[in-house]
């Protein structure tokens, strides 16, 4: 039994960055444990379930039986209902997260990792300040099992990031404080992610409409701790905008959930330690979008432990800090402009948007090339400008 | 004192990734907060997507 065991790597958390980590480790020839806490990889979906084309093709060719339907274009509502559409350049998709997270999780197993549900990790093994191990309760029972690393993969609560001394907690600002409706029996194209940008549906966030196709989409949105503070919960947003725009629906699934949109965490490991996905921050901040951007984290954290481990090296802080740089490398530096563009949309009003979404809709759509929309877009909102030249400079 | 509306919560940890002091413990169908810890702030509070939680003594005063 896996109890008894020692492994080389312990992974905090099914989800994809979890399980991205454990099957490139195992395939590298590492033992790898990964404890889940919930009865099912995969189940409750806590998510959008959008990806590019481009963030899944980087792991794995889509698979047909993942993707519930394909995106080509783009529609942004404005508060006074000003529709834009444009092209994608990059079609996306939105996912099957039950059967995408499952077969992650399989995958690694088929490399060789040992994948457990219903187990639940309540604190670290720490030995002269190397984290060493897990604790835990598996069907009423307490474990402790050790190794050489452990991986928080433990989303957005990051407690195992906490226990070992890192600190993870997310600033009110910072997170989108999230709920989502499947709903069906409604008209809805197929091949368009709808976005709604106004404080009157989703301040400080955004209001989405994915496509699930069948008449069906996930419809969620997500409002910035910042104004979720003034006392009207995400939950209220979403039943309002129901009410208006799809007063007859039908709600299969409902799920709440926070996404971190904050820079990556200036400090991702610790002696023995490595956090990936959303435990570390790797959501893209601009988006929200954190799947690929979380496969990407645990396969560089499993580069870096195979490495060390080939080599014979410690897994100390300063050893773990070829995960960091690599996260840096691969989108971590991204991350932080992105974190400034969304700051500085942040401070667009109503009035702001209405008249940058005006000046688009004016423009023919084979005109909209984007420099011709960034000129729409600081002409209506000159302080726009400085906010663009503050990110570029990074000031 | 946060009270906790146990059968409406979604066991999302929303809540545990905002506290300041990591003491909401969130399992697959169980919350607890430990309030020997918790220092009222209510930043659990304001984020809950569907308003699970409240604090007694702020909705008193």
């Amino acid at each position: 039994m896996w109890q008894q065991k020692q492994f080389d790597c312990i992974v905090v958390g099914g989800g994809p960055a979890g399980t991205t980590f454990a099957q490139v480790a195992s395939r590298g020839g590492l033992s790898v444990l990964v404890l889940e806490k919930d009865r099912d990889i995969g189940m409750p979906v806590r998510c959008g379930e959008a990806i590019s084309d481009k963030g899944l093709r980087y792991f794995h060719d889509p698979d047909p039986r993942w993707i519930q339907s394909t995106i080509d274009r783009i529609k942004l509502t404005a508060p006074n209902e000003t529709e834009v559409e444009f092209d994608l350049n990059d079609i996306g998709y939105i996912l099957d997260r039950r059967i995408f997270d499952y077969d992650l999780a399989h995958m690694a197993a088929q490399e060789g990792a040992i994948v457990v549900t219903k187990a639940y990790v309540n604190g670290l093994i720490i030995d002269n300040d190397m984290v060493c191990g897990v604790k835990g309760n598996y069907l009423n029972s307490p474990f402790e099992v050790r190794a050489k690393f452990v991986i928080g993969a433990d989303g957005v609560e990051s407690r195992v990031g906490r226990w070992g001394g890192l600190r993870t907690q997310v600033k009110l600002k910072d997170m989108e404080s999230g709920i989502q409706k499947t709903i069906s029996g409604i008209e809805v194209q197929s091949n368009k992610f709808e976005f709604y940008l106004s404080r009157k549906w989703a301040p400080g966030g955004y209001l989405w409409v994915f496509p699930k196709g069948n008449n069906s989409a996930n419809v969620g949105l997500g409002i910035s701790g910042y104004y979720a503070k003034e006392g009207k919960s995400a939950q209220k947003f979403l039943d309002e905008f129901l009410q208006w725009k799809y007063p007859e629906c039908s709600v299969l699934t409902t799920v709440a959930g926070g996404v971190p949109v904050d820079k990556t965490l200036k400090c991702m490991v610790a002696d023995g330690l490595m956090l990936v996905g959303d435990a570390a921050h790797t959501v893209n901040p601009m988006t929200g979008g954190g799947i690929s951007s979380g496969m990407m984290s645990g396969m560089a954290a499993a580069e870096t432990a195979i490495e060390l481990s080939h080599n014979k090296k410690e897994p100390t802080r300063a050893n773990l800090n070829s995960y960091e740089k690599k996260w840096t490398k691969l989108r971590g530096k991204k991350h932080e402009k992105y974190y400034r563009i969304k700051e500085a949309i942040f401070k667009f009003d109503d009035d702001d948007l209405n008249r940058i979404a005006d000046g688009i809709a004016a423009v023919k759509e084979e005109d909209r090339s984007l420099l011709k929309l960034f000129s729409i877009a600081v002409a209506k909102k000159p302080s726009l400008l400085i906010d663009v030249v503050r990110l570029f400079t990074g000031l | 004192m946060i009270q906790i509306e146990g059968n409406k919560c979604d066991f999302c940890g929303c809540c545990v990734g905002v506290c300041p002091v990591d003491c909401i413990e969130v399992m697959e169908s169980n919350i607890e907060i430990d309030d020997e810890i918790c220092i009222d702030c209510d930043l659990c509070v304001f984020i809950c997507p569907i308003d699970v939680l409240s604090n007694v003594a702020t909705e008193a005063v």
